[in-house]
């Protein structure tokens, strides 16, 4: 997906360039000054990410997270979930090898839920973006959504 | 020169001290502290390699796209061919949600929904579909789509309740923000 979303921006940039120079330029320009805009909060969550991950393991997770710890299962993976923040890629074989330790699958619907819709660390930056309102309207309703995603996981699986 | 520098180190502040965290925890336990730098790393080099084309194609939009199109296509009276579109810019997107709020910010600062704008980062953060392949390879297609059944309702729920609660003002103060955040 990433190699299909350089192409096409590759692709993009050339059609550009063939069509007008001065905005091409102009376009990378602009590229830049957004990124190097949100860099500073950027490269601080990366190290909170990498901090709390290192003293967060995957065994002590599931350790709170079995099939008997019910609805505080659900609400201790719905915090873990809300305040890290890993790639999906990393995400579902953990999630996959947590099941296989023990953990139930209304708490990791919960977890991977929050884990990818609320961001407790990218907070911050939401903000920048779209105010305060907005941003915690959005962390909340995605909070509770996902306890809704494991009520019902837990009901069907 | 000095003043810029003050600026720039003004910038990074936090940053500078997370990173002299990041150093202390390394020499008192070494072990940790490896361990984090490492995930730290893997996760820049994750980051960095998302985030250029994203933002070359962010600059593009802005310089090529006219308001009047955006309007059309995911602007107030835009109907379902907003809401489909704002689905699948998310779910064809690639990256951490964290990279969506510039995309968020320019979609609206050329007269995209609001709601529209929510549904996309929405669908950023859970419908990609990458993901849902991969998903439903470790922990199951049953898994998978009931979590994007219950999700696809979800994003439109909550795009919804947020469009709601928000009064013009605010709804302007956000689309204000984001004009600003784009050079």
């Amino acid at each position: 997906m990433t190699l299909a979303i350089y192409l096409f921006a590759g692709l993009a940039l050339i059609v550009s360039l063939i069509k007008s120079r001065e905005k091409t330029i102009s376009a990378l320009k602009k590229a830049w000054k957004s990124f190097e805009g949100i860099l500073p909060q950027l490269l601080s969550i990366l190290i909170l990410i990498g901090l709390m991950l290192a003293v967060l393991t995957p065994e002590q997770i599931s350790s709170y997270l079995g099939k008997d710890s019910g609805w505080l299962g659900v609400i201790i993976a719905s915090l873990i979930g809300s305040v890290t923040l890993v790639p999906g890629f990393v995400a579902f074989p953990l999630a996959a090898a947590l099941i296989k330790n023990g953990a139930g699958y209304m708490q990791i619907a919960a977890f991977i839920s929050t884990l990818m819709m609320v961001g407790i660390i990218t907070l911050p930056i939401e903000i920048k973006y779209f105010d305060k309102k907005a941003a915690i309207a959005r962390n909340a309703a995605a909070f509770v959504f996902s306890m809704a995603v494991a009520l019902v996981m837990g009901v069907l699986m | 020169m000095s003043e810029r520098f003050m600026t720039l180190f003004k910038r990074y502040r936090i940053f500078l001290l997370l990173l002299v965290v990041q150093l202390a925890v390394m020499l008192v336990f070494p072990q940790t502290g490896s361990k984090s730098l490492q995930l730290t790393w893997t996760n820049l080099g994750e980051m960095l390699s998302v985030l250029p084309p994203i933002f070359i194609l962010l600059g593009l939009l802005d310089v090529w796209v006219k308001r009047e199109t955006m309007i059309k296509y995911m602007g107030e009276s835009s109907g379902i061919i907003g809401i489909l579109l704002a689905f699948f810019i998310g779910s064809a997107a690639a990256g951490p949600l964290y990279a969506a709020f510039p995309v968020a910010a320019m979609l609206l600062k050329k007269g995209s929904k609001l709601s529209n704008v929510l549904i996309m980062l929405g669908a950023w953060s859970t419908t990609k579909i990458p993901l849902i392949l991969f998903e439903a390879s470790s922990l199951g297609p049953k898994f998978m789509l009931i979590r994007l059944g219950m999700d696809l309702i979800g994003i439109a729920l909550i795009a919804y309740f947020i469009e709601r609660i928000l009064t013009k003002e605010e709804k302007e103060a956000i689309i204000k923000r984001a004009a600003e955040q784009e050079g």
